[in-house]
């Protein structure tokens, strides 16, 4: 893995301004993505998993949202502050995305060349004839059998296994560096997903394209990403390699989460251990940990100051007081 | 199978012997497809639930596991006769629900409650959540079944939903106004007002968040506990199922193909199909995950509209033999309470 990140988001925020209030969606977000990694971004429903992906590729409808401040790097160049047409280079050619349901983000209308042509003679520049031959080559190496006839159909007539395959295949078509895979296999049946899983994987490492995957699934980050953040009403609470994180967890939340899971290789005796309460309503949030009514260590600086990002060691950071020095936490309070 | 149960007279004596709560026997549900536009004509049948047998003991989980369009689902609501089986049995503390009448069937109901997956749409959002917990118990008495006063229900609804974990004061508040954990736990508290003997769980908690469906899970098995209920669970999830099941029944395209004791299936599955799908599912440990050989199946399921000859999983199986293209295996006991569907197990000669 090479040191120099091709993504650096910082402090990244997204707001959404509702009758109720502020909804700070991605409220300081801060991550790097390098050239081959597959980064697994896991939280709650609302947790901010989808908005962070869609502040870094510009697709957060305005108003009623709004990019607050922050950056997001992309080699340097800060797509948070590029214009429209600018960004048009970047999606699909740069960045692309594969969502959760592909029934819906497939226009049903249109057969699946339409669809993939359109892309790839916009961003390669190609004829159409070349542009279609690219098309075809591509839902050959995501596993669809006879690609030739079948790209001339309509995307009701896959299967939602072969429809993600279709979205895989146009994701890659313009051999993009980083692919954001938003919950991509959650609709789909376990052995579906672990076939999808499995293309994913191979042709993230055959291309050495960056994965950023999201999913509340903890096992599919196991078994799919190279490091993880897990995200709590906004923000990234801890972050490190997996192996790492699941088998030391610092944060109290990234505790109770993997522990609150049942697992499939042991017997399931007696009660799960479970984070009681419910995720916190991000409207107005005040200024403390958003964690602590759910935290059994909450102390009363929790209450009050949200904790300061502490470096674990060289490879892992963690926002949470247990692991900030007396003095800081001190400071934080006299302040 | 044994020849006892294979005699329909005998069902309810072995009810009351061997603590089996519900039988259920070659149930059939077929959804026929039609055409025409005045005169419709039957073309064909979507073979939802294709002949399959399961029994549930008093106070134990029957977990149900399989793939979208198995029929899971239709499975329950056939128990529940909200989509009255084509064919077969549905026996239920000696009473067939198949041929009980109606009032035999709405006494029978007051034992089978269902909780449903989506708590958004299965809860009517124009009533308040002390409403919908009451509706049952309203429903009956205005049927001369049950004999509560409408003091009794208030208490006996203010009661349900502290045990289920909600405070009674919110007995006023609509549904919008609670988190889906709160919503499902309103769920639960409706099929409980009954004191239902089975609840029916139809992926309870699949549309929950991790840290929301441990805490249903737990209060599932909680109630399971104090009020001796009996759970029919059906959820796609092969480690929920794990943890909550004393016996798992694994269905592909609307048959069972093996069924046994929760952790004999998972330590030892038999039927191909049980080890692709155990295989398929990710562990959340990385280092467990790093040495996991996956068997990945091609294809997808097919369609449930033609009639079968073979076994129903020859086109996706990679152990598929010559025998198992004409004859349909049916579910042998291969071992102590385990039973399985696969010529891999027994020859086609020795079907029963």
């Amino acid at each position: 893995m090479n040191n120099e990140p091709i993504l650096k988001v910082r402090d990244l925020r997204t707001y959404f301004n509702t009758d109720d209030g502020v909804v700070k969606a991605v409220d300081g977000v801060s991550f790097d993505l390098h050239p081959g990694e597959t980064l697994g971004l896991v939280g709650e429903s609302g947790s901010g998993k989808s908005v962070t992906n869609l502040s870094v590729m510009k697709l957060i409808p305005m108003p009623p949202g709004k990019i607050m401040g922050g950056e997001a790097l992309l080699h340097g160049d800060d797509l948070v502050k590029m214009d429209e047409r600018a960004m048009r280079n970047i999606r699909g050619k740069k960045i692309s995305m594969i969502f959760q349901d592909p029934m819906t983000s497939l226009n049903p209308f249109l057969r699946i060349s339409t669809q993939m042509i359109e892309t790839i003679r916009l961003h390669e520049g190609l004829s159409k004839s070349a542009a279609r031959s690219k098309a075809i080559d591509m839902l050959g190496t995501v596993g669809i059998p006879k690609p030739a006839s079948r790209i001339d159909s309509y995307p009701h007539q896959f299967s939602g296994g072969m429809r993600q395959r279709v979205m895989i295949a146009m994701a890659l078509s313009c051999n993009p560096e980083i692919i954001i895979a938003d919950e991509p296999t959650s609709a789909l049946d376990v052995t579906i997903q672990a076939q999808i899983l499995e293309l994913l994987k191979k042709l993230s490492a055959d291309f050495g394209t960056s994965v950023i995957m999201i999913t509340h699934d903890l096992g599919v980050v196991a078994g799919m990403c190279d490091t993880l953040a897990v995200m709590y009403a906004g923000r990234i609470v801890e972050r490190g390699p997996v192996d790492e994180v699941f088998s030391d967890p610092k944060h109290p939340y990234t505790q109770g989460l993997i522990k609150s899971v049942p697992r499939l290789d042991t017997a399931g005796q007696g009660r799960l251990f479970s984070i009681e309460g419910q995720p916190p309503n991000v409207i107005d949030m005040p200024e403390c940990c958003p964690f602590h009514p759910r935290c059994q260590f909450a102390m009363d600086v929790c209450r009050t100051h949200y904790p300061t990002e502490t470096k674990v060691d060289e490879t892992r950071d963690v926002h949470c007081w247990l692991f900030n020095s007396e003095r800081e936490k001190q400071e934080v309070e006299a302040r | 199978m044994s020849s006892p149960e294979k005699n329909p007279d005998t069902g309810a004596v072995a009810t009351e012997e061997d603590g089996r709560l519900l039988t259920v026997r070659g149930m059939k549900v077929h959804f026929p497809i039609e055409e025409g536009i005045f005169i419709k004509r039957k073309v064909g049948a979507i073979r939802a639930v294709d002949g399959i047998d399961f029994e549930i003991r008093r106070g134990k989980t029957l977990g149900l596991v399989g793939e979208s369009g198995c029929g899971k689902s239709t499975t329950a609501r056939a128990v529940a006769q909200l989509i009255p089986p084509d064919e077969g049995e549905v026996i239920m503390d000696g009473v067939d629900l198949t041929k009980a009448g109606k009032q035999e069937l709405l006494k029978a109901r007051m034992n089978i409650q269902m909780v449903f997956q989506d708590p958004y749409a299965s809860l009517n959002p124009r009533m308040t959540a002390g409403d919908i917990i009451a509706e049952p118990l309203r429903v009956f008495v205005n049927r001369g079944l049950l004999d509560l006063s409408k003091e009794a229900i208030r208490d006996e609804v203010g009661s349900l939903m502290e045990r289920v974990g909600l405070s009674a004061a919110f007995r006023n508040r609509y549904p919008h106004e609670f988190s889906g954990g709160q919503r499902q736990r309103i769920g639960v508290a409706r099929a409980l007002a009954l004191h239902p003997k089975i609840i029916l769980a139809d992926e309870p908690v699949s549309a929950l968040d991790v840290s929301i469906q441990s805490q249903i899970l737990n209060l599932l098995t909680d109630l399971q506990d104090e009020f001796d209920l009996t759970y029919l669970f059906i959820a796609h999830d092969l480690a929920v199922i794990r943890h909550i099941s004393d016996e798992v029944a694994v269905m592909y395209l609307g048959r069972i193909v093996e069924i046994a004791e929760s952790d004999d299936l998972y330590k030892k599955p038999l039927h191909p199909y049980t080890e692709a799908l155990l295989s398929a599912v990710p562990i959340p440990d990385p280092k467990v995950e790093a040495q996991r050989k996956r068997i990945i199946l091609t294809g997808d399921v097919p369609s449930p509209d033609v009639e079968r000859t073979g076994c129903y999983f020859y086109d996706r199986c990679p152990k598929r033999m010559d025998k198992c293209r004409s004859t349909v295996p049916r579910l042998q006991e291969v071992a102590p309470n385990h039973k399985v569907a696969c010529f891999l197990y027994f020859e086609p000669e020795d079907q029963t």
